[in-house]
């Protein structure tokens, strides 16, 4: 298991590499300058070469990669060149609200879903079982945005639950996470659902039968145990979706985070902070796969050899 | 040969398809809402009085009544009109863009899937490093490098599901290359191809088709996403993102402008995934498709 754990960090290397590489090129493509909404409209060229000379922007581009990359490292992020501030500032400002928001999606729809797929699966079929599966079928194809906004319209202006915006009070948290929540719930009680019909239909489910266990003890203690497996490793590498979903989520409920960073620093065109923004974000879909994939392992001892 | 023997059959298949598809109840019900969503886009002209970009602000912000059946926007413009244009832009562009995915991403797959080797690696590494990534973070980068617009737009859904179809020919191709009739055509002297393009493709089609039926909703989502943070189609053109897009601001004072594109979207896509699963059924190809894979 530490030699399977071990291999797969390492290729998390090259993968890194490559993700920054590309992170770093694609951002130099982008139209409009930004140096140039730094600068009055007819200032002298002398100014320009200045400024790009401050920003390392007049090398050529692979020392810039090799310079980026080499500070990277050590944790500088640049400066970001509207809000003139270190961009590893923002970011750490804004990390801990996506992560709060994320983590708790999760969580619901880890709960939620697992309940909703359990009680679709004891009723396959049913009239239950529709009613369920037909919301979660909804529930998925639901814009998040405009969920969010409806949330908005019916909970806040119409019921005055919860605040319209911003992330002051911990009851803002409730409806940007049953946003993105709801999305999540639905993957993870589909997925719940079939992998517990899948494993009742296997033979040590008719063992425990023929031991004359009761059934309902039987679906939750012995069942629902072995139908968690796929459900799990799912559930971590869909980490990067509720990111995603938290990018969107953010600019609705107007909160502090990656997303409004991101959407923010690409109208501005400031370059340090969509790269940063970008890099940690798909950072965080790489960690999820790793965990997703290293749990996998920890349960199933078969995709170990796999990788060798 | 085999060309021959299926593109006959599926003549006399298509109708028992059809009917298949409308004996359930959900899939009649979703492909008759498909169809009155794409003759709306098409005979929008004729359809309504109104025009989807004359301005008439002493009009603006009507509640819906008689004579504007959804209401009005800001611009005291006929929003039912708008939605019927809309369509025209959200269904195209989203459409197109899949279509040209599966182009890409059938012949990369095929290929990858046909040949092996250090061509096959370097296509699944790839297809596995896009596929980990949210659809919208990579639509995000690649709408910042071409710009916001309908081409920007186009190319971000186009290259965000590309590795979803890869993928799934690849896998396709490598379980029918072992096949008894591609073992017979390749002893019979049939070249690559030859193979690859009259015998694996053709028998790989259903399931990436549609899972590409499927796919087309979610870039309906992905285009309104886009068009929603002002990156999609630009005013005055009408798209069903653009038009959620100036109505989030008013949503207080004019909520219609954002509640019937929202509800269009959402119900176009439930329509495209029930009729995807009538068709899946339809064609017993359920273990080929695999949705949540």
């Amino acid at each position: 298991m530490l030699a399977y754990a071990l291999r797969r960090v390492l290729m998390l290397v090259p993968v890194f590499l490559a993700v920054s590489l590309i992170i770093f090129l694609i951002l130099h493509f982008i139209p409009g300058d930004p140096i140039d909404n730094l600068l009055k409209v007819g200032a002298p060229p002398e100014q320009r070469a200045e400024m790009m000379a401050r920003y390392g922007l007049d090398r050529p581009l692979p020392v810039q990669y090799g310079i980026w990359l080499g500070k990277l490292l050590t944790g500088d992020l640049g400066m970001a060149i509207v809000a003139r501030r270190p961009v590893a500032d923002l970011i750490a400002q804004a990390l801990p609200h996506s992560l709060l928001l994320g983590g708790l999606a999760l969580a619901f729809s880890t709960i939620v879903g697992v309940a909703l797929g359990v009680i679709a699966a004891l009723n396959k079929d049913g009239p239950i079982d529709r009613a369920i599966m037909g919301g979660v079928l909804i529930g998925s194809t639901l814009p998040s945005f405009w969920l969010g906004l409806l949330l908005i319209l019916a909970f806040s202006v119409g019921l005055g639950w919860f605040p319209v915006s911003g992330a002051r009070t911990w009851s803002s948290l409730v409806l940007p996470v049953l946003t993105i929540g709801l999305g999540g719930t639905a993957l993870v009680a589909r997925i719940t659902r079939v992998s517990m019909i899948d494993a009742a239909a296997r033979d040590f489910v008719m063992l425990l039968h023929a031991k004359g266990l009761s059934p309902l003890r039987i679906q939750l203690r012995h069942v629902l145990r072995h139908a968690l497996i796929p459900v799990v490793t799912i559930l971590a590498l869909r980490i990067g979706w509720i990111l995603g979903g938290a990018v969107t989520v953010e600019v609705v409920f107007a909160r502090p985070g990656l997303g409004t960073l991101l959407i923010k620093a690409l109208s501005q065109h400031d370059y340090p902070v969509v790269q940063a923004s970008l890099l940690m974000l798909a950072m965080a879909v790489m960690l999820g796969t790793l965990i997703g994939d290293l749990l996998q392992a920890a349960m199933d001892p078969r995709v170990r050899g796999a990788l060798a | 040969m085999s060309v021959v023997e299926t593109k006959t059959a599926g003549k006399a298949r298509s109708l028992p398809l059809l009917r298949a598809i409308f004996r359930r109840p959900s899939g009649a019900l979703a492909a008759s809402w498909l169809i009155l969503v794409v003759l709306g886009a098409i005979f929008a002209p004729l359809l309504t009085p109104y025009a989807y970009d004359i301005q008439s602000l002493k009009e603006a912000f009507q509640p819906p009544s008689a004579s504007h059946l959804l209401g009005t926007d800001e611009f005291g413009r006929d929003l039912l009109t708008r939605m019927l244009y809309g369509a025209r832009t959200s269904l195209s562009v989203s459409s197109i863009s899949i279509l040209i995915s599966v182009a890409a991403g059938l012949t990369l797959g095929a290929a990858a899937g046909y040949f092996g080797g250090l061509f096959d690696r370097a296509v699944t590494t790839v297809a596995d490093l896009t596929w980990s990534f949210p659809e919208i973070l990579i639509a995000l980068i690649l709408v910042a490098i071409i710009g916001p617009g309908i081409a920007g737009t186009m190319a971000a859904i186009a290259v965000a599901y590309l590795a979803q179809f890869a993928r799934l020919a690849r896998a396709q191709i490598m379980t029918l290359k072992g096949e008894t009739f591609i073992e017979a055509a390749r002893s019979l002297g049939a070249g690559h191809s030859h193979i690859l393009f009259r015998h694996l493709i053709p028998n790989a089609l259903a399931p990436v088709l549609v899972s590409a039926m499927l796919a087309t909703g979610d870039a309906i989502i992905l285009e309104a996403t886009l068009g929603f943070f002002g990156l999609g189609a630009q005013p005055p053109t009408p798209s069903w993102g653009a038009m959620m897009s100036s109505g989030s601001a008013l949503l207080f004072k004019a909520p219609w402008i954002i509640i019937f594109p929202g509800l269009a979207v959402a119900i176009t896509v439930v329509a495209i995934n029930l009729f995807g699963d009538a068709l899946i059924a339809a064609l017993d190809i359920r273990d080929r498709v695999r949705k949540d894979a």
